[in-house]
C-alpha cells in the first residue's frame, strides 16, 4: 500500500539538526509533494530516500527495502531527478543518457528504444546531439527527467524540479508528471511552490524545521482549516499603531475568528472569518469608526493559510527569513561525497 | 551503507555479475575517452613538457665531458629515463582531477544513485583512462627520445620499461584518487599536484645521480618512488638486461633490479590498501 515510508528520521550535519524526527508514507501509485522553505529537510530526505545519504537515526523503506540494508535494490527502484541538474558538459545529451542506460545495465537494443521514446516524449529531437554544456536551464532539467525515467523506476524522486524555469517548460514537466502518474509511477516530489503542490499533489507533507508538521490532501488541509479568510487595507500604506486600532476594532465583530496585522506586506490585516457574510459587518463597523475601506480580499482557505496555521508564518516569510541565512558553501559541501 | 567497495555484490540485475561491471566500467571510462577526445589539451600539455624537458636538459649538458656520468653513459642517455617517468608521473598525479570536478559538480551523487554492481567501477575506469594516457604519453616520449639518439630498449628492455611505468602509474593514481576524495575541492588538489611535481622529480635521480647530490638529498632521492622507476628504465636502456644486477646505489645500500621492481609493488600495493577505507567511506 505504501511504496515508501519514513519512520523518526533524524540527521545533523555538526550542530545543525536537518532531520528531527521525520516521519511520513507515501501510498503506492500517488503524486506526493513535499512542502516547505529551503533548509527545512527537504532535499536531506530526499537523499536519505536515494541512499546518497546515511540517517543518523530512523527507518527508511522503499517497496518495503530497508536503504540502509539493500541500497543496491533501492536503487533500481527510483529514478533520482536532484535539484542541482549535474551534467558533463562536453557530453552530447545522446551520450549521457547512453551512459546512464549502461549505468542502469540496460542492454543496448532496450537501452537506445528507451532513449528514442524518451527523446519523442519530452521533444528533445533538436538539440539531443548537442553538446550538454549548451543546454539552457529547461533543457538540462529535461534531459535529467529522461535520465532519471530511463530504466523505468516504480518511483520518481524530484527535488525542485521546476526551480528556475519559465512558465512553458514548468507547464510541459507538469503534464509530464501528470501522464506518468496516470500510467501507474509513484512520484515524491518537493517544492516550495505552493501552486505545484496544489496543482500536482494528491497527497502533501509540510515540513518544517525537519519534521512533518501537516499532512494530508491539499484540499482535505485546507477544509481542515475551515474559515474564510480577508485581507484589508483602511489606506495604502498603513502605520503599526492605526492597524493595531483597527485590529482591536474587527476582533469584536461578530463571525470574525482571528485577526492579525501583517507586517511584512506594509501591516495589513489578515483575518479568518466564519464565511462571507461577515463582510457587510466589517465595512458597517468600519464606517462608523471613520475607517475607510482602501482594498479588501476575501478568498477561502488557501495552502498559505494551511502553513501559516501549520508554522506561525507564510511560506515567503520563511523563505525569506532563510534566504538571509542561506550558506551556498555550505549546501555545495554537504552535497559533496 | 558500510560494505567494501571491492566486495562483489550477490543481488542481480538486467545483466548480473561480471558482465554488468564491465558494461558500467566501459561505459565511464568511454566516458572520460570522450572528454579527452574533444578536450585534447591535457593529453598534449603531458607530451609537450617532458618534450621540452628532453630537449633543452639534452642540450644543456650536451657538451659535458665524456664519462662525466656512472657507467660513461651520455647525458641524453640518462635523462631519458629521468623524462619517460616524469611523464608517467605526471599524468598519473591528475587522476584525481576528474574524480575532483565530479565530486564538486554533482556527476559523482548521479553515479552514485544509480545501481552499480560495485562502486570500485568509478575507481577502474579511472585507472585505466589514466594508464592508458600515462603509457600513450611515455611511448611518445621514448619515440622522441629515440630519434635524439638516445637509444631504444630491447624488446624485454621494453616490457621492463611498460611493467615498470604501470606500478608507478597504479601508485601515483592511487595516490591522487586518495586526495581527490580527501581534499575539499579542486582548488586544493591543483596547488598539491603543482607543488609535488616539481620537488619529487629533482629530489629524484631524473635528472642526475644520487653521486652528484648532497648527502641529505641522495637520501631523499633513494627513498623517493619515481627513483624505483627510473634506475629499471634506464637499466633497460643501457644494453643486455639483468634484474639480478645492482642498479641503484643508495646511501643504505645497493639495490638490484629485482628490488626496485618489488619495492614498485609494495608502494603500488600500499597506497591502494591505504586509500580503501577512504573510499568506501565515501564511495560505499
Amino acid at each position: 500500500m505504501y511504496l515508501i515510508e519514513l519512520e523518526e528520521l533524524v540527521k545533523a550535519y555538526g550542530a545543525v539538526k536537518a532531520l528531527n524526527g521525520l516521519t511520513l508514507k507515501v501510498p503506492n501509485g500517488s503524486l506526493y509533494g513535499l512542502l516547505g522553505p529551503n533548509g527545512s529537510g527537504k532535499t536531506t530526505t530526499l537523499r536519505i530516500l536515494c541512499t546518497l545519504l546515511a540517517p543518523d537515526s530512523g527507518h527508511a523503506s522503499v517497496a518495503g527495502i530497508n536503504v540502509l540494508e539493500d541500497p543496491r535494490s533501492v536503487r533500481s527502484e527510483i529514478g533520482y531527478v536532484a535539484q542541482e541538474v549535474a551534467i558533463d558538459k562536453i557530453l552530447t545529451g545522446l551520450e549521457l543518457l547512453q551512459l546512464q542506460g549502461d549505468l542502469y545495465h540496460l542492454n543496448p537494443r532496450e537501452r537506445d528504444s528507451r532513449i528514442a521514446e524518451l527523446i519523442e516524449r519530452l521533444d528533445m529531437k533538436a538539440w539531443i546531439n548537442r553538446r550538454c554544456g549548451s543546454f539552457s536551464g529547461g533543457m538540462r532539467r529535461r534531459l535529467d527527467l529522461a535520465s532519471g525515467l530511463l530504466h523505468k523506476p516504480r518511483l520518481l524522486v524530484l527535488d525542485e524540479p521546476t526551480v528556475g524555469l519559465d512558465i512553458e517548460s514548468r507547464s510541459a514537466i507538469w503534464q509530464l508528471l501528470r501522464e506518468l502518474k496516470s500510467e501507474g509511477t509513484t512520484i515524491l516530489l518537493s517544492t516550495h511552490y505552493l501552486e505545484e503542490v496544489e496543482a500536482l499533489a494528491d497527497q502533501m507533507a509540510i515540513i518544517d524545521a525537519g519534521c512533518v508538521i501537516a499532512e494530508g490532501s491539499p484540499q482535505g488541509l485546507k477544509q481542515e482549516l475551515g474559515g474564510d479568510r480577508v485581507t484589508l487595507r483602511v489606506r495604502e500604506f498603513s502605520d503599526e499603531d492605526e492597524s493595531a486600532k483597527v485590529r482591536d476594532l474587527l476582533v469584536k465583530v461578530e463571525g470574525v475568528r482571528q485577526v492579525v496585522v501583517n507586517r511584512a506586506q506594509g501591516f495589513s490585516l489578515n483575518l479568518v472569518v466564519d464565511g462571507e457574510d461577515v463582510l457587510p459587518r466589517l465595512r458597517e463597523n468600519l464606517k462608523k469608526s471613520n475607517f475607510q475601506v482602501f482594498a479588501l480580499t476575501h478568498s477561502r482557505p488557501s495552502l498559505d493559510d494551511v502553513y501559516l496555521q501549520a508554522t506561525g508564518r507564510t511560506l515567503m516569510d520563511a523563505e525569506l527569513a532563510v534566504s538571509g541565512r542561506r550558506d551556498i558553501k555550505l549546501e555545495t559541501k554537504q552535497a559533496m561525497r | 551503507m558500510s560494505s567494501s567497495i571491492w566486495v562483489k555484490p550477490s543481488n542481480s540485475f538486467e545483466r548480473e555479475g561480471f558482465s554488468a561491471l564491465r558494461q558500467e566500467t566501459l561505459a565511464l571510462t568511454k566516458r572520460l575517452f570522450i572528454q579527452l577526445i574533444r578536450r585534447p589539451s591535457t593529453l598534449i600539455a603531458g607530451i609537450l613538457q617532458p618534450l621540452i624537458w628532453l630537449v633543452l636538459f639534452g642540450a644543456l649538458f650536451s657538451n659535458a665531458p665524456d664519462g662525466f656520468l656512472p657507467g660513461g653513459m651520455s647525458y641524453g642517455h640518462f635523462l631519458g629515463a629521468g623524462v619517460i617517468v616524469f611523464t608517467a608521473f605526471s599524468g598519473a598525479l591528475n587522476a584525481g582531477l576528474p574524480v575532483m570536478f565530479d565530486r564538486e559538480f554533482g556527476f559523482l551523487n548521479r553515479l552514485l544513485v544509480a545501481p552499480l554492481t560495485s562502486r570500485s567501477s568509478i575507481v577502474f575506469a579511472s585507472v585505466i583512462y589514466i594508464t592508458s594516457i600515462s603509457l600513450l604519453q611515455s611511448i611518445a616520449i621514448m619515440v622522441t627520445a629515440f630519434f635524439l639518439g638516445y637509444g631504444w630498449p630491447g624488446p624485454s628492455g621494453l616490457l621492463l620499461v611498460l611493467v615498470t611505468l604501470l606500478l608507478l602509474v597504479f601508485a601515483v593514481t592511487a595516490l591522487s584518487l586518495g586526495l581527490a576524495f580527501a581534499l575539499p575541492g579542486h582548488i586544493e588538489l591543483i596547488a598539491i599536484i603543482f607543488v609535488a611535481n616539481l620537488p619529487l622529480l629533482f629530489a629524484s635521480t631524473a635528472l642526475a645521480p644520487i653521486s652528484f647530490m648532497p648527502s641529505w638529498l641522495g637520501w631523499l632521492a633513494s627513498i623517493n618512488p619515481l627513483t624505483f622507476a627510473i634506475e629499471p628504465i634506464r637499466a633497460a636502456y643501457g644494453g643486455p638486461l639483468d634484474l639480478g644486477l645492482v642498479i641503484l646505489h643508495a646511501p643504505y645500500g645497493d639495490v638490484t633490479g629485482y628490488g626496485c621492481l618489488c619495492t614498485l609493488i609494495g608502494i603500488s600495493l600500499g597506497l591502494f590498501f591505504l586509500i580503501s577505507p577512504l573510499l568506501n567511506r565515501k564511495l560505499a
